[in-house]
Protein backbone atom coordinates (compact mmCIF):
# COMPACT_ATOMS: atom_id res chain seq x y z
CA UNK A 1 0.00 0.00 0.00
CA UNK A 2 1.41 3.60 -1.01
CA UNK A 3 0.92 6.44 1.67
CA UNK A 4 -0.93 9.32 0.85
CA UNK A 5 1.21 11.54 2.16
CA UNK A 6 3.88 10.08 0.19
CA UNK A 7 1.85 9.76 -3.18
CA UNK A 8 1.11 13.28 -3.26
CA UNK A 9 4.64 14.48 -2.36
CA UNK A 10 5.86 12.51 -5.64
CA UNK A 11 2.73 13.71 -8.07
CA UNK A 12 3.58 17.33 -6.91
CA UNK A 13 7.67 17.03 -6.81
CA UNK A 14 7.11 14.62 -10.11
CA UNK A 15 4.64 17.14 -11.99
CA UNK A 16 7.38 20.28 -11.29
CA UNK A 17 10.47 18.51 -11.91
CA UNK A 18 9.24 17.38 -15.25
CA UNK A 19 7.52 20.56 -16.55
CA UNK A 20 10.90 22.21 -15.13
CA UNK A 21 12.92 19.83 -18.02
CA UNK A 22 10.50 20.43 -20.10
CA UNK A 23 10.70 24.27 -20.01
CA UNK A 24 14.35 24.15 -18.80
CA UNK A 25 15.89 25.11 -22.15
CA UNK A 26 13.16 26.64 -23.86
CA UNK A 27 12.19 29.37 -20.79
CA UNK A 28 15.33 30.02 -19.53
CA UNK A 29 17.58 29.69 -22.01
CA UNK A 30 15.54 31.13 -25.01
CA UNK A 31 17.39 32.09 -27.95
CA UNK A 32 20.71 31.59 -26.38
CA UNK A 33 22.86 28.47 -27.66
CA UNK A 34 23.81 25.80 -25.72
CA UNK A 35 27.47 24.57 -25.37
CA UNK A 36 28.28 21.54 -27.95
CA UNK A 37 29.13 18.84 -25.53
CA UNK A 38 26.27 19.93 -23.55
CA UNK A 39 24.07 18.91 -26.87
CA UNK A 40 26.11 15.84 -27.79
CA UNK A 41 24.90 13.92 -24.31
CA UNK A 42 21.46 15.51 -24.16
CA UNK A 43 20.82 13.66 -27.82
CA UNK A 44 21.29 10.45 -26.61
CA UNK A 45 19.09 10.63 -23.46
CA UNK A 46 16.43 8.79 -24.91
CA UNK A 47 17.85 6.14 -26.73
CA UNK A 48 20.17 5.16 -23.12
CA UNK A 49 17.19 5.71 -20.47
CA UNK A 50 14.62 4.10 -22.57
CA UNK A 51 16.69 0.73 -23.51
CA UNK A 52 17.88 1.27 -20.06
CA UNK A 53 14.30 1.26 -18.34
CA UNK A 54 13.03 -1.69 -20.80
CA UNK A 55 15.57 -4.34 -20.40
CA UNK A 56 15.00 -5.80 -17.27
CA UNK A 57 11.33 -6.05 -18.38
CA UNK A 58 12.23 -8.19 -21.21
CA UNK A 59 14.76 -10.12 -19.80
CA UNK A 60 13.10 -10.78 -16.06
CA UNK A 61 9.25 -9.49 -16.72
CA UNK A 62 7.54 -9.28 -13.26
CA UNK A 63 4.12 -11.45 -14.51
CA UNK A 64 6.27 -14.89 -14.99
CA UNK A 65 8.13 -13.64 -11.31
CA UNK A 66 11.26 -12.84 -13.32
CA UNK A 67 11.74 -16.03 -15.21
CA UNK A 68 12.60 -15.35 -18.64
CA UNK A 69 9.73 -16.05 -20.74
CA UNK A 70 9.76 -16.89 -24.43
CA UNK A 71 6.86 -15.22 -25.46
CA UNK A 72 8.09 -12.30 -24.33
CA UNK A 73 11.53 -12.51 -25.40
CA UNK A 74 10.35 -13.05 -28.61
CA UNK A 75 7.69 -10.25 -28.79
CA UNK A 76 10.71 -7.88 -28.07
CA UNK A 77 12.34 -9.02 -30.54
CA UNK A 78 9.60 -8.53 -32.84
CA UNK A 79 9.01 -5.07 -32.23
CA UNK A 80 12.60 -3.77 -32.13
CA UNK A 81 13.24 -5.73 -35.84
CA UNK A 82 9.78 -4.40 -37.55
CA UNK A 83 10.36 -0.55 -35.51
CA UNK A 84 13.86 -0.92 -37.50
CA UNK A 85 13.00 -1.75 -40.44
CA UNK A 86 9.85 0.07 -40.94
CA UNK A 87 10.81 3.00 -39.05
CA UNK A 88 7.38 3.19 -38.22
CA UNK A 89 6.02 2.67 -34.14
CA UNK A 90 2.72 2.06 -34.80
CA UNK A 91 3.80 -1.15 -36.99
CA UNK A 92 6.17 -2.10 -34.11
CA UNK A 93 3.34 -2.11 -31.54
CA UNK A 94 1.29 -4.19 -33.69
CA UNK A 95 3.61 -6.58 -34.64
CA UNK A 96 4.90 -6.86 -31.29
CA UNK A 97 1.13 -7.41 -29.90
CA UNK A 98 0.44 -10.23 -32.61
CA UNK A 99 3.27 -11.99 -31.60
CA UNK A 100 3.33 -11.74 -27.68
CA UNK A 101 -0.75 -12.65 -28.15
CA UNK A 102 0.17 -15.90 -30.60
CA UNK A 103 2.80 -17.43 -28.58
CA UNK A 104 0.51 -17.07 -25.12
CA UNK A 105 -2.29 -18.99 -26.91
CA UNK A 106 -0.17 -21.57 -28.50
CA UNK A 107 1.73 -22.15 -25.44
CA UNK B 1 -2.09 35.29 -34.00
CA UNK B 2 -3.36 35.99 -37.33
CA UNK B 3 -6.45 33.31 -38.09
CA UNK B 4 -5.28 32.85 -41.66
CA UNK B 5 -2.07 32.32 -41.44
CA UNK B 6 -2.73 30.20 -38.47
CA UNK B 7 -5.41 27.81 -38.97
CA UNK B 8 -3.53 25.78 -41.34
CA UNK B 9 -0.52 24.46 -39.79
CA UNK B 10 -2.67 24.06 -37.09
CA UNK B 11 -5.18 21.83 -38.50
CA UNK B 12 -2.22 19.77 -40.20
CA UNK B 13 -0.81 19.54 -36.69
CA UNK B 14 -4.08 17.97 -35.61
CA UNK B 15 -4.01 15.45 -38.70
CA UNK B 16 -0.34 14.93 -37.89
CA UNK B 17 -1.19 14.15 -34.19
CA UNK B 18 -4.06 12.17 -34.38
CA UNK B 19 -2.59 8.90 -35.30
CA UNK B 20 -0.50 8.59 -31.79
CA UNK B 21 -4.07 8.43 -30.49
CA UNK B 22 -3.63 5.13 -30.94
CA UNK B 23 -0.49 4.48 -29.15
CA UNK B 24 -1.35 6.82 -26.14
CA UNK B 25 -4.64 5.22 -25.21
CA UNK B 26 -3.93 1.81 -24.22
CA UNK B 27 -0.60 3.54 -22.65
CA UNK B 28 -3.06 5.53 -20.21
CA UNK B 29 -5.38 2.96 -20.22
CA UNK B 30 -2.60 0.95 -19.21
CA UNK B 31 -1.74 3.22 -16.19
CA UNK B 32 -5.11 4.14 -15.13
CA UNK B 33 -5.27 0.31 -14.55
CA UNK B 34 -1.96 -0.48 -12.96
CA UNK B 35 -2.38 2.49 -10.86
CA UNK B 36 -5.96 1.19 -9.51
CA UNK B 37 -4.25 -1.97 -8.69
CA UNK B 38 -1.65 -0.30 -6.49
CA UNK B 39 -4.50 1.56 -4.62
CA UNK B 40 -4.99 4.88 -6.21
CA UNK B 41 -8.81 6.10 -6.16
CA UNK B 42 -9.40 7.89 -9.57
CA UNK B 43 -8.71 11.90 -8.00
CA UNK B 44 -5.03 10.35 -7.10
CA UNK B 45 -4.68 8.73 -10.77
CA UNK B 46 -6.30 11.28 -13.29
CA UNK B 47 -4.15 14.20 -10.64
CA UNK B 48 -0.84 11.95 -11.92
CA UNK B 49 -1.51 11.72 -15.24
CA UNK B 50 -2.70 15.51 -15.44
CA UNK B 51 0.64 16.98 -13.48
CA UNK B 52 2.80 14.56 -15.09
CA UNK B 53 2.06 13.56 -18.62
CA UNK B 54 4.96 11.33 -18.93
CA UNK B 55 3.93 7.37 -18.67
CA UNK B 56 7.68 6.09 -18.34
CA UNK B 57 7.57 8.44 -15.65
CA UNK B 58 4.72 7.70 -13.65
CA UNK B 59 5.23 3.97 -13.76
CA UNK B 60 8.61 4.48 -12.66
CA UNK B 61 7.59 6.40 -9.98
CA UNK B 62 4.44 3.79 -9.07
CA UNK B 63 6.66 1.19 -9.47
CA UNK B 64 9.12 2.68 -6.65
CA UNK B 65 6.22 3.76 -4.39
CA UNK B 66 5.46 -0.06 -3.87
CA UNK B 67 8.96 -0.94 -3.22
CA UNK B 68 8.96 1.45 -0.64
CA UNK B 69 11.55 3.65 -1.86
CA UNK B 70 11.75 6.91 -0.07
CA UNK B 71 10.40 9.70 -1.77
CA UNK B 72 13.99 10.89 -2.74
CA UNK B 73 14.97 8.15 -4.40
CA UNK B 74 10.98 7.80 -6.16
CA UNK B 75 11.65 11.70 -8.00
CA UNK B 76 15.09 11.25 -9.00
CA UNK B 77 14.85 7.87 -10.62
CA UNK B 78 11.78 9.15 -12.08
CA UNK B 79 13.40 12.46 -13.31
CA UNK B 80 16.14 10.43 -14.80
CA UNK B 81 13.70 8.88 -17.17
CA UNK B 82 11.91 12.43 -18.04
CA UNK B 83 15.51 14.21 -18.62
CA UNK B 84 14.50 13.01 -22.54
CA UNK B 85 12.05 16.06 -22.11
CA UNK B 86 14.74 18.60 -21.45
CA UNK B 87 16.77 17.44 -24.97
CA UNK B 88 13.29 17.98 -26.56
CA UNK B 89 12.78 21.32 -24.59
CA UNK B 90 16.80 22.23 -25.98
CA UNK B 91 15.69 20.88 -29.66
CA UNK B 92 12.20 23.02 -29.46
CA UNK B 93 14.08 26.05 -28.27
CA UNK B 94 15.76 27.27 -31.89
CA UNK B 95 12.47 26.26 -33.47
CA UNK B 96 9.74 28.10 -30.49
CA UNK B 97 12.02 29.93 -28.36
CA UNK B 98 11.25 33.10 -29.68
CA UNK B 99 7.28 32.71 -28.61
CA UNK B 100 5.94 34.75 -25.73
CA UNK B 101 6.74 33.04 -22.19
CA UNK B 102 3.09 31.82 -21.57
CA UNK B 103 2.92 30.07 -24.92
CA UNK B 104 6.72 28.21 -23.94
CA UNK B 105 4.96 27.58 -20.85
CA UNK B 106 2.07 25.83 -22.76
CA UNK B 107 4.56 24.42 -24.97
CA UNK B 108 6.44 23.24 -22.25
CA UNK B 109 3.75 21.39 -20.51
CA UNK B 110 2.60 19.47 -23.81
CA UNK B 111 6.26 18.55 -24.51
CA UNK B 112 5.76 14.41 -24.88
CA UNK B 113 7.44 11.83 -27.03
CA UNK B 114 4.29 12.38 -29.75
CA UNK B 115 4.02 16.13 -29.89
CA UNK B 116 7.65 16.76 -30.25
CA UNK B 117 8.78 13.51 -32.56
CA UNK B 118 6.10 14.96 -34.89
CA UNK B 119 6.69 18.69 -34.75
CA UNK B 120 10.43 18.63 -35.18
CA UNK B 121 9.89 16.49 -38.77
CA UNK B 122 7.22 18.99 -39.58
CA UNK B 123 9.72 21.98 -39.17
CA UNK B 124 12.08 20.29 -41.36
CA UNK B 125 9.49 19.77 -43.72
CA UNK B 126 8.72 23.22 -44.02
CA UNK B 127 11.81 25.58 -43.49
CA UNK B 128 9.91 28.76 -44.11
CA UNK B 129 7.05 28.42 -41.85
CA UNK B 130 7.19 31.52 -39.17
CA UNK B 131 6.91 31.44 -35.44
CA UNK B 132 3.16 30.93 -35.53
CA UNK B 133 2.98 28.71 -38.03
CA UNK B 134 5.06 26.43 -35.75
CA UNK B 135 3.33 27.20 -32.76
CA UNK B 136 0.23 26.33 -34.26
CA UNK B 137 1.18 23.38 -35.48
CA UNK B 138 2.28 22.14 -31.72
CA UNK B 139 -0.43 22.95 -30.61
CA UNK B 140 -2.83 21.39 -33.30
CA UNK B 141 -0.72 18.15 -32.76
CA UNK B 142 -1.27 18.40 -28.86
CA UNK B 143 -5.08 18.72 -29.59
CA UNK B 144 -5.43 15.09 -30.52
CA UNK B 145 -3.22 13.57 -27.80
CA UNK B 146 -3.73 15.20 -24.77
CA UNK B 147 -7.41 14.70 -24.12
CA UNK B 148 -6.88 11.41 -25.20
CA UNK B 149 -4.17 11.05 -22.40
CA UNK B 150 -6.83 11.93 -19.95
CA UNK B 151 -9.44 9.90 -20.62
CA UNK B 152 -8.02 7.12 -21.34
CA UNK B 153 -6.57 7.26 -17.54
CA UNK B 154 -9.26 7.85 -16.54
CA UNK B 155 -11.21 4.63 -18.04
CA UNK B 156 -8.10 2.46 -17.32
CA UNK B 157 -9.08 3.23 -13.82
CA UNK B 158 -12.57 2.80 -14.31
CA UNK B 159 -11.77 -0.10 -16.14
CA UNK B 160 -10.13 -1.33 -13.00
CA UNK B 161 -10.24 -5.53 -12.27
CA UNK B 162 -12.55 -5.97 -14.92
CA UNK B 163 -8.98 -6.92 -17.32
CA UNK B 164 -8.22 -10.58 -16.62
CA UNK B 165 -4.18 -11.11 -15.43
CA UNK B 166 -3.57 -13.03 -17.90
CA UNK B 167 -4.08 -11.01 -20.74
CA UNK B 168 -0.11 -10.07 -20.55
CA UNK B 169 -1.31 -5.92 -20.07
CA UNK B 170 1.88 -6.00 -18.46
CA UNK B 171 4.17 -5.68 -21.67
CA UNK B 172 2.46 -3.36 -23.15
CA UNK B 173 4.83 -0.78 -21.86
CA UNK B 174 7.28 -2.71 -23.33
CA UNK B 175 6.64 -3.00 -26.47
CA UNK B 176 5.50 0.19 -26.44
CA UNK B 177 9.26 1.97 -25.68
CA UNK B 178 10.82 -0.82 -27.84
CA UNK B 179 8.98 0.46 -30.60
CA UNK B 180 9.28 4.10 -29.72
CA UNK B 181 13.04 3.91 -29.79
CA UNK B 182 13.71 1.32 -32.65
CA UNK B 183 13.04 4.06 -35.49
CA UNK B 184 15.19 6.17 -33.24
CA UNK B 185 18.37 4.14 -33.97
CA UNK B 186 19.91 5.88 -36.88
CA UNK B 187 23.31 6.01 -36.78
CA UNK B 188 26.42 4.18 -34.46
CA UNK B 189 26.44 6.44 -31.97
CA UNK B 190 22.80 6.08 -30.88
CA UNK B 191 23.25 2.30 -31.23
CA UNK B 192 26.11 2.31 -28.90
CA UNK B 193 24.12 4.20 -26.36
CA UNK B 194 21.67 1.77 -26.20
CA UNK B 195 23.54 -1.24 -26.19
CA UNK B 196 25.79 0.32 -23.46
CA UNK B 197 22.55 1.26 -21.50
CA UNK B 198 21.27 -1.95 -21.90
CA UNK B 199 24.27 -4.28 -20.87
CA UNK B 200 25.04 -1.58 -17.71
CA UNK B 201 21.05 -1.60 -16.34
CA UNK B 202 21.23 -5.53 -16.56
CA UNK B 203 24.78 -5.68 -14.98
CA UNK B 204 22.86 -3.15 -12.25
CA UNK B 205 20.13 -4.60 -11.69
CA UNK B 206 20.93 -5.24 -8.12
CA UNK B 207 20.94 -1.96 -7.29
CA UNK B 208 18.26 -1.08 -4.53
CA UNK B 209 15.32 1.76 -5.89
CA UNK B 210 16.86 0.98 -9.90
CA UNK B 211 19.53 3.20 -9.24
CA UNK B 212 20.81 0.86 -11.94
CA UNK B 213 19.06 2.89 -14.51
CA UNK B 214 20.34 6.11 -13.47
CA UNK B 215 23.94 4.78 -13.95
CA UNK B 216 23.23 3.22 -17.63
CA UNK B 217 21.12 6.21 -18.46
CA UNK B 218 24.34 8.28 -17.78
CA UNK B 219 26.74 5.54 -18.92
CA UNK B 220 24.76 5.26 -21.96
CA UNK B 221 24.60 8.89 -22.87
CA UNK B 222 28.14 9.12 -22.61
CA UNK B 223 29.18 6.23 -24.77
CA UNK B 224 27.14 8.16 -27.70
CA UNK B 225 28.51 11.16 -27.22
CA UNK B 226 32.10 9.75 -27.49
CA UNK B 227 31.05 7.69 -30.90
CA UNK B 228 29.33 10.94 -32.28
CA UNK B 229 33.20 12.53 -31.51
CA UNK B 230 34.72 9.82 -33.10
CA UNK B 231 32.87 9.43 -36.18
CA UNK B 232 32.85 12.98 -36.68
CA UNK B 233 36.65 13.29 -36.45
CA UNK B 234 37.56 10.43 -38.53
CA UNK B 235 34.77 12.13 -41.24
CA UNK B 236 37.47 15.60 -40.48
CA UNK B 237 40.18 13.36 -40.72
CA UNK B 238 39.03 11.68 -44.57
CA UNK B 239 38.22 15.36 -45.88
CA UNK B 240 41.49 16.70 -44.93
CA UNK B 241 43.65 13.73 -45.62
CA UNK B 242 45.01 12.18 -49.29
Amino acid sequence: MIEKTTLWLVIAGLGLGSFGLRFLFLGLVGNRPLPAWVLRHLRYTAVAVIPALVAPMVLWPQATGGTPDPARLAAATVTLAVGLISRNVLAAILAGGATLFGLLYLA
Amino acid sequence: MPPATAKSPFWMGVRAGAPFILVVVPFAALFGLVATEAGLNLLETLGFSFAVVAGAAQFTALQLMQEQAPVLVVLISALAVNLRLAMYSAALTPHLGAAPLWQRAFVAYMTVDQSFTTSIAAYDRHPHWRLGQKTAFFFGACTPVLPAWLAATIAGALAGQHIPPDFALDFAVPITFLAMIAPMLRTLAHVAAALTAVTMALVLAWLPYNLGLLVAGFAGMVAGAQIELRVERRVIGEGHGT
